[in-house]
């Protein structure tokens, strides 16, 4: 129970942090997808379920606010979620090296889906400068505040974690 | 939690795959809904709304206050060269303003005389501030503090300073959406001022980063319209009130049907540094009434 409250803190912090103070900070217009950090994140440490409704809370605030249609964007949320926590089984708290390469990836993918249903679907073809100029500057950025963002984030789990056990311990 | 609470609720646990299926039918549903109806315009953007709100207005509140602060110390020094430079040009400008003056007479006058109002300042127009803006990267649309209870609708057109920067697609009872002309999926009717030529302005991301946005089907076959010429929106918009301000023709070329002209816009309004916008309450279908 704890840990719902929590991850629904954290969603509505890294919502509010995105549509707010990051635009005063943005690198030549991109701001990083924070939302893609909590959802791969708790995707790979909390396994399918936990990334697939945090995907899909993450993808419904958005689409409150800023969507055209709403389920949209907490479908490709949840999707990515849910790939992310395929990778439960080859997950080691000790490595990051897995973490950020499943965030880059998942980055990757939500604008690639992104793109593909929003703007090629309009008839805009020009891959090449959409890719360079948005899709891998977010990514970069994305990757740079998960560093930042992805320890945090496992300690809190692991605290939770073990205040867990300890409680469970108690009632044995 | 006690074993046996544990134990029950595991007997309802239900499979991922089975729960994917469920939320992912769930998603389509409500799409086609809003797609359909819009009946989560205005009550699920208002639940959330109530407590994201006071959020954003506080943490946009700080963003911009801090940035500016840094903003300020590199400038000081720009600032002091750039002081000197613009004493000199108040100088010139000052000559130039009297000169204006008496122009500007003669213009009243004139105006007068044609019996042509201004339009323009006879808008009713309320001011508010940005609280939050698109959570990604593709769109440029942002959100309001001024909703319902300050008058406002869907469809009212919202300026900068002179210029267009977009129309309110959504309004919620404390905040409005709205979306921006530069916006991709955007387009706006518009006129050349000089000649009355009808355009199409469309934004593009593409050209976003650039601060221009597109113009197509320029009907000029007696090449009149030049670079540098004013556009503003047109007669025959059906969401934009007629005479604003969209910005001033940077390039333009001829297509290759021969027919009609393309080219860029720039914007009249600052994009990048939006902070306080103006709406006008009054809307286009309530003026034709």
């Amino acid at each position: 129970m704890l840990r719902k409250i929590l991850i629904g803190i954290l969603i509505l912090i890294s919502f509010l942090l995105q549509c707010t103070i990051f635009h005063a900070f943005a690198f030549g217009g991109i701001i990083p997808n924070l939302l893609i950090i909590l959802t791969a994140s708790y995707g790979f440490m909390g396994g399918r379920k936990s990334g697939m409704l945090t995907g899909f809370f993450c993808g419904l605030l958005l689409d409150i606010f800023f969507g055209e249609a709403i389920g949209f964007s907490a479908l490709i949320y949840m999707y990515i979620g849910y790939i992310n926590g395929c990778f439960r089984k080859i997950f080691f708290p000790e490595d990051i090296k897995l973490p950020l390469c499943l965030i880059a990836a998942s980055d990757l993918v939500y604008n690639f889906l992104w793109y593909s249903l929003l703007f090629l679907l309009r008839g805009r073809f020009q891959i090449g400068y959409y890719f360079i100029h948005i899709i891998l500057p977010e990514m970069v950025y994305t990757v740079a505040m998960a560093l930042i963002m992805y320890p945090l984030i496992l300690k809190t789990d692991q605290k939770l974690a073990e205040r867990e056990k300890r409680s469970a311990k108690k009632f044995v | 939690m006690s074993p046996i609470v544990k134990r029950k609720g595991e007997k309802f646990t239900l499979p991922s795959k089975y729960l994917l299926l469920i939320i992912t039918i769930l998603c389509i549903c409500l799409m086609v809904i809003t797609f359909t109806t819009d009946i989560f315009n205005g009550s699920l953007g208002t639940a959330v709304g109530y407590i994201t709100l006071p959020f954003q207005n506080g943490i946009t509140e700080v963003g911009t206050w801090l940035s500016d602060k840094s903003d300020e110390l590199s400038q000081i020094r720009m600032l002091l060269e750039e002081n000197q430079e613009l004493k000199r040009q108040v100088d010139e400008l000052t000559i130039e303003n009297t000169m204006l003056q008496q122009d500007k007479y003669e213009l009243n006058n004139l105006r007068e005389l044609y019996k042509l109002d201004d339009e323009y300042s006879e808008y009713e127009k309320v001011g508010a501030r940005i609280i939050a803006w698109d959570g990604g990267n593709w769109f440029h649309s942002f959100t309001i503090n001024k909703g319902e209870e300050d008058g406002l609708e869907v469809d009212m057109n919202v300026m900068a300073g002179s210029g267009l920067v977009g129309r309110i697609v959504a309004v919620g009872k404390n905040w409005a959406k709205v979306t921006s002309i530069i916006n991709d999926n955007s387009n706006v009717s518009g006129m050349v001022l000089s000649t009355s030529d009808n355009l199409i302005v469309s934004g593009d991301l593409e050209l976003m980063s650039q601060g221009l946005i597109r113009f197509e089907q320029l009907v000029d076959s007696d090449n009149q319209v030049v670079e540098g010429d004013k556009i503003v929106t047109s007669n025959i918009s059906d969401k934009y009130l007629p005479g604003i301000l969209i910005g001033y023709i940077s390039t333009m070329e001829m297509e290759s049907n021969n027919l009609t002209k393309s080219g860029y816009v720039t914007p009249a309004v600052d994009f990048q540094h939006l902070e306080e916008v103006l709406i006008i309450l009054n809307k286009k279908q309530s003026l034709e009434d």
